[in-house]
């Protein structure tokens, strides 16, 4: 575990850029720093693996104090990836990643070895491998530099805004990977950005910083989104928090109905039972949602796709949360959202007013347990 | 009649050995200028403020006439080779020190910071990051300093013999032979115009990770 004892970093021109900051930084999972510009993000992450000195108070990794170590030993024990990737130049995409172990003594072919086998992991070709820096666009490149941070194991990933420069598509890809890659490594990651949402997305833990390098908060994401602490982070988390809070309810205590659900092939005799439903969901024969369909206008034996309705963006119930429920519910134009299990075949429809129940549900279910650990 | 390529026997030399000692004359100061600028250089960049007045040294030591050198210098050296090359390395270091500074600082402070981060001390970032991504820079610098140095050779006139293919425009005159005039500045210029070719193949070779021109991503 890292832990931030006290920390203050105070720079030669009188700055205090860290004021009195205390983490305990959990093993093994992302703990994100956020804040406005200028709020001693940077400067943490660099006390952590002392580009940065600080003025006041002591950091440990794993119970001792690390400036007991030489510094250069410290670095390589851990990665550090910064924005627009900060690669050399002047090798090759193999040797890049293979600096470290390089350093480390890892004999040449090893370590190439190793580079490629984590070009895969990040999911790079190959092909790539012999290329320069300028071959790779913005996001091959920040691909490059998770690679490299990770090509000697290191047990603790430092991360300075990786993701920032690239755009909105390639950043969510980036983030995908990177939650992918932590799922199979467990990696101790201290991960910097000012996007709060990019926080909340990866983050186990996240850190509030307010400018003046004070902690506002520190919490999991779910936490901070219902309980912030005050109204600088009520402010940084933004309009619609509460939205963005349902993304940590899951779907799967939804109670789905099937009866609305009816078959390319239905006939007059089942649309007829029907008929009391404003609008039914239309299957092709493998059960995969076609369009909603009002039951008086469908005819029996085969309906004309042209005439339904889109079904909007269904949801897998236990994989997506209420958030993504409701918005499939927000953008049917039946006001119903379409559940399909991991094939596509739809499994049930829920409407708005059933997802809003849930939603009353979870909140009450929040707020017995913070009573129930309040009082413990 | 004499040919192109005869030269009177006071030069000493044949044409080809005269070519020899002309490139040895203006090549040692620049190799020369080169090392001892690359340190230089690097105190620049480390200790911001001795890089104005190291600039300013190197300007005022480039303005003094070589001339005022030699007179200086023949009193240790004599009317040699080492005398006329000196005030040569002197000269090189105007462009050196500057174009090693650029390079230098033209590495992305992102590429440092990263360096650092992954344990690289700062010996290890000079030879394997600053110097290696500066090399375009220097070679530039180098283009420079050596075509200027082939030309200046020929001031070695001056103190008797030492101006290599330059002693062939006194004789011109001595002997009145304008042909060795020709003869001189043309094979002058040829070496200027090779020496420089050769650097720029040094560079292409030296740096298969530079953008090509037309060539993006
Ligand atoms: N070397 C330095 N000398 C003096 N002040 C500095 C130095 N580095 C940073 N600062 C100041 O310390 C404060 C915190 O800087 P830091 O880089 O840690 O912020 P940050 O949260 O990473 O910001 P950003 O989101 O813009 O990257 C800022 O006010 C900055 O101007
Ligand atoms: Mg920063």
């Amino acid at each position: 575990m890292i832990r931030i004892d006290s920390v203050t970093k105070r720079y030669p021109d009188g700055t205090v850029a860290v004021d009195r900051l205390s983490l305990e930084i959990p093993d093994r999972a992302i703990t994100v720093l956020v804040g406005p510009s200028g709020c001693g993000k940077t400067t943490t992450l660099r006390m952590i693996n002392r580009m940065v000195e600080p003025s006041e108070g002591s950091i440990l990794l794993d119970g001792t104090d690390i400036r007991q170590q030489p510094v250069n030993t410290l670095r390589r024990s851990m990665g550090y990836v910064i924005q627009n990737a900060g690669l050399f130049q002047h090798r090759t995409i193999l040797d890049n990643i293979a600096t470290v172990p390089r350093l480390l003594g890892t004999p040449k072919k090893e370590a190439r070895a190793r580079a490629a086998e984590l070009m895969e992991r990040v999911g790079l070709d190959s092909a790539l491998a012999k290329r320069y820096p300028y071959q790779l666009s913005g996001g091959q490149q920040q691909r490059v530099g998770v690679a490299r941070a990770l090509a000697a194991d290191p047990p603790v990933l430092l991360m300075d805004e990786p993701f920032s420069a690239v755009d909105p598509v390639v950043r969510k890809g980036l983030q995908d990977e990177l939650l992918r890659i932590q799922d199979e490594l467990g990696k101790t990651i201290v991960f910097v950005t000012h996007d709060i949402d990019e926080a909340i997305k990866l983050g186990t833990m996240v850190a509030v910083l307010r400018t003046g390098g004070r902690l506002a908060q520190f919490a999991p994401p779910a936490d901070l989104l219902s309980a912030p602490a005050d109204a600088f982070v009520e402010d940084f988390l933004g309009a619609d928090r509460g939205i963005r809070r349902l993304s940590f309810f899951p779907s799967a205590d939804l109670e789905l109905q099937t009866a609305p659900i009816v078959g390319v092939d239905a006939d007059a005799d089942k649309l007829a039972a029907r008929a009391d439903a404003p609008y039914l969901l239309v299957t092709d024969l493998d059960g995969r949602p076609l369009g909603w369909g009002e039951p008086d206008r469908l005819t029996a034996g085969s309906v004309e796709r042209e005439h339904l309705l889109d079904f909007g963006r269904p949801f897998v119930p236990g994989d997506d949360s209420l958030r993504t429920a409701l918005d499939g519910a927000v953008l049917s134009p039946t006001g119903w959202a379409v559940a399909v299990d991991g094939d596509g075949r739809a499994v049930g429809v829920v409407s708005q007013q059933v997802i809003g129940e849930a939603i009353r549900a979870a909140h009450r279910r929040v707020a017995r347990n913070t009573e129930v650990n309040a009082a413990r | 009649m004499n040919g192109f390529f005869d030269l009177p026997s006071d030069l000493q030399h044949s044409y080809l050995g005269l070519v020899g000692l002309h490139l040895r004359e203006a090549l040692i100061p620049v190799l020369a200028g080169l090392i001892v600028s690359l340190p230089v250089a690097q105190l620049c960049v480390r200790f911001r403020w001795i890089y104005p007045p190291v600039l300013g040294i190197t300007t005022v030591l480039y303005a003094i006439p070589s001339l005022a050198f030699f007179v200086v210098l023949i009193d240790y050296f004599g009317q040699s080779e080492t005398t006329v090359m000196i005030p040569l390395a002197l000269y090189s270091l105007v462009v050196l020190v500057p174009a090693i500074v650029d390079g230098v600082r033209s590495v992305p402070p992102e590429t440092l910071a990263a360096a650092e981060a992954m344990g690289l001390g700062a010996v290890r970032r000079y030879f394997q990051v600053q110097l290696p991504i500066a090399v375009p820079a220097i070679i530039a610098g180098l283009r420079v300093a050596t075509v200027s140095s082939i030309s200046l050779v020929s001031v070695g006139m001056l103190i008797g013999n030492q101006g290599a293919l330059g002693n062939m425009l006194y004789d011109a005159q001595t002997y009145h032979r304008p042909a060795l005039a020709v003869n001189s500045v043309l094979t002058i210029a040829v070496l200027g115009i090779l020496a420089d070719a050769v650097l720029v193949l040094v560079r292409i070779l030296l740096t298969p990770w530079m953008p090509r021109k037309g060539a993006t991503r």
